[in-house]
């Protein structure tokens, strides 16, 4: 109960994204924010390099609101109802400007809530790290916003419309969000630059693999990302030969290739070299000038050296967020996480 | 791993032997005297004409499982499949020589009192309409189970447990005498195939030619799906399913795409096995055939083009020995032979060689780079 204020706290003070009356997340009211919204905007695919338009929010609805209203005072239960749809708007406005938002969001696994009321929401363009012990339900909460794993309660939306809990992985991953696994998970038999071609987005037909083509502009956009990746003289290498540093950057590399808007990145440094941690931080700083990453970290100096807002997440909610500094100086998160 | 750089030559050498055994074999039986040296006797035509259906069904199983993954115990239906089409195509030649001597019905309609022909064996008097069932039932029968299977996200072992339920449930179901496809007998007695006498020494030859020009393009097809990106897709997919999912491919259709692929060219392998040995009954759909093609790829090395194709030929050949001499043992060898390539040699006999011949390439590489100057650009001999 306690986190849940927290998680709620926090989550207000640091966007005002909740709702103005101040209630909480996951009430009816979502329902009519459903109604009067527009309908969620459903991307297939894109073209390469296009990035995805998001309908400026407001034009819809608030044209709708701006109709006067009467002025012989209303029943109350008509009241009510305008507060609600008023409030509702309001939230739908505030999402809608969103890249991805969470709110209330639990899962459990045999009783045991590995995400319990879980709000959180990324902007366009932000990158952030996300903190917390073991068992926190980080990467649980990547099998969420991936698909993986569908939610007992509360909400995805991705780009501010689009329900995330109704699509599957391939469908999620074509409208633009790319995960690096915790374990890295490259294809072992392909070389370097076939696990690339094989991630470049663009059409996911079977028959079109089969009649596929490589052409320059297809040659190009590997060269930029093993570029990227310091991977180029890697190129014609086995997959299954590289170091388990190369790895992790081949795996960011397939993540770029995908071009996607938001890359989810579960634990990138584990298991690497102090140079090659310092190297990675740069790659994803690099990275995030373009599109907005998420990153869970367990390593304290790479997420210092990131520089990014830090949410810290216990037992399936949000503990503490804000900057590294004041994240890393709360209390509750001595206690549960830096302090052991 | 070396295989990415040879396929091309490879394939072509592969396809050009087979073309060769195709034009040879048969004049060597049918041009030279029964005395001299070269010839081959017609019963090595049609043993070995048999053979080669039997590689063009261990490609198709290599196809799923050697690509893509999907250890299929079920492939035998669709080979059985394609094999009692032709069968009712030549079941429908016999018209009136059969014992009964009635010009519509096969024998064992008559021997059932049926009166009519039932409505699914229309259109089997024709060759091009049996040639196409022949594609079209054991494919349509892949896609259906593949797009239920796959969708459900059924995989690994519960997979191969189903589709081995499949082929028993066809076994169990073809035993039955009112389907009206001979029953347990099967259908038999046939007697010629587009009007030449099916026993002729000549249509042996003549089938054993189709055989292997069926397997060449079994192999070209398989040799082209494997060379394109979807190929490398099917890789991926084998090695890291979830992986593929993650940036946007659906391996559900990847899949479905290859059981379909290698269901018709199974049926297209029962198609041409059932003339050279005169018989299809319900034994064709027995759950241990299905094995026997797992023994075959595993033996030749799956994943690799020639292996299941040589190992195919060389489990059957060794089969055909073995049982002549020692017919209790046959069972028993076969079980071990598994067990030892299981064992010692997982790649296969193909897959190893490669396999050697790549670390060899490797060590050298790493000595050239070691001797200093122009390390990467040693060019390679081999190429
Ligand atoms: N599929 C599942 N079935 C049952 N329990 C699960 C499942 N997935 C996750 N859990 C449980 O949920 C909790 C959260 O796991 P999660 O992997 O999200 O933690 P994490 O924050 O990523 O931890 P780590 O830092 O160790 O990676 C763990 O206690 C885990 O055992
Ligand atoms: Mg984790």
């Amino acid at each position: 109960m306690v986190e849940t204020k927290v998680a709620g706290k926090v989550a207000g003070d640091v966007h005002t994204l909740t709702t103005p009356q101040g209630s909480g997340p996951g009430k009816p009211v979502r329902n009519a924010a459903e109604a009067a919204g527009p309908r969620p905007v459903e991307e297939r695919s894109r073209g390469p390099g296009e990035r995805a338009v998001v309908e400026p929010g407001p034009a819809g609805p608030q044209a709708e609101s701006s109709h006067r209203e009467p002025d012989v005072s209303p029943h109350p239960y008509a009241a009510l109802m305008r507060e609600r749809r008023l409030a509702a708007e309001a939230e739908g406005r505030a999402r809608r400007d969103t890249l991805l938002y969470l709110s209330g969001v639990t899962k459990s696994f045999d009783g045991f809530k590995a995400i319990n009321n879980l709000s959180l929401v990324i902007e366009k363009g932000e990158m952030r790290a996300i903190i917390g012990p073991n068992g926190a339900g980080k990467t649980t909460m990547m099998d969420i916003i991936t698909g993986k794993t569908r939610p007992d309660r509360g909400e995805v939306f991705f780009n501010g419309d689009v329900d995330l809990t109704h699509h599957d992985e391939a469908a999620i991953a074509s409208m633009g969000i790319g995960r690096k696994f915790q374990k890295p998970t490259v294809f072992e038999s392909h070389t370097v630059e076939d696990n690339i071609r094989l991630s470049l987005s663009g059409p996911r037909s079977v028959l079109e693999a089969l009649v596929h083509r490589k052409d320059e502009a297809e040659r190009e956009r590997i060269e930029a990302i093993l570029e990227t990746t310091r991977l180029t003289d890697k190129r014609k290498t086995f997959a299954a030969n590289l170091s388990h540093g190369q790895k992790q950057w081949l795996e960011i590399g397939m993540l770029l290739a995908q071009d996607p808007e938001l890359l989810l990145v579960d634990e990138p440094v584990a298991g690497m070299t102090d140079a090659e941690t310092e190297e990675t931080a740069r790659l994803l700083r690099e990275i995030a000038a373009t599109r907005s990453v998420v990153v869970v970290e367990h390593d304290m100096s790479f997420v210092r050296a990131l520089g990014v807002k830090v949410t810290c997440l216990h037992e399936g909610s949000v503990l503490s967020e804000g900057s590294l500094d004041k994240v890393s100086n709360d209390p509750k998160v001595i206690e549960v996480y830096l302090g052991r | 791993m070396i295989l990415a750089r040879f396929l091309g030559p490879r394939v072509w050498i592969l396809v050009a032997v087979i073309l060769a055994a195709a034009v040879l074999v048969p004049m060597a039986n049918l041009g030279l005297p029964r005395d001299h040296p070269l010839h081959v006797p017609s019963y090595a035509v049609q043993l070995w004409g048999r053979f080669v259906c039997y590689a063009l069904l261990a490609l198709a199983l290599d196809l799923v499982w050697g690509y893509v993954g999907i250890l299929s115990l079920g492939h035998g239906a669709f080979f059985a499949l394609g094999g009692y089409a032709m069968g009712m195509y030549l079941m429908r030649q016999i018209g009136a020589r059969g014992g009964y001597g009635n010009p519509v019905l096969p024998d064992f309609m008559v021997s059932l009192n049926w009166k009519e022909l039932p409505w699914y064996w229309y259109g089997f008097d024709q060759f091009w309409f049996a040639c196409l069932m022949v594609v079209l039932v054991p494919g349509l029968l892949a896609f259906v189970f593949g797009f239920f299977a796959f969708r459900s996200r059924v995989t690994g072992v519960y997979l191969s447990i189903i589709t081995q339920a499949m082929t028993y449930a066809l076994l169990l179901a073809f035993f039955r005498n009112d389907m009206g496809f001979g029953g347990n007998n099967g259908l038999t007695d046939f007697k010629d195939i587009l009007g030449f006498p099916i026993q002729a020494v000549s249509t042996r030859a003549a089938l054993f030619a189709a055989s292997c020009v069926a397997l060449a393009i079994g192999v070209l097809l398989v040799g082209w799906i494997t060379r394109s990106k979807l190929g490398k897709l099917m890789i991926a997919v084998r090695d890291a399913e979830s992986r593929t999912r993650f940036i946007g491919w659906r391996p559900e259709y990847v899949k479905l795409f290859a059981f379909t692929v290698s269901g018709v060219m199974a049926g297209v392998a029962g198609a041409l096995y059932v003339p050279q040995v005169g018989i299809i009954n319900p034994g064709e759909f027995s759950p241990l055939n299905s094995i026997e093609v797992v023994i075959w790829a595993a033996v030749g090395g799956r994943g690799t083009l020639i292996g299941p194709v040589l190992g195919a030929l060389l489990v059957n050949y060794g089969k055909t020995i073995f049982t002549t001499v020692w017919p209790e043992t046959w069972l028993f060898l076969l079980g071990g032979l598994f067990v030892f390539v299981t064992l010692l040699l997982p790649r296969g006999i193909v897959g190893t060689i490669d396999h050697g011949f790549d670390a060899f390439r490797a060590t050298r590489r790493a000595r050239d780079a070691e001797k200093g100057e122009a390390a990467g650009a040693v060019p390679n001999p081999a190429e």
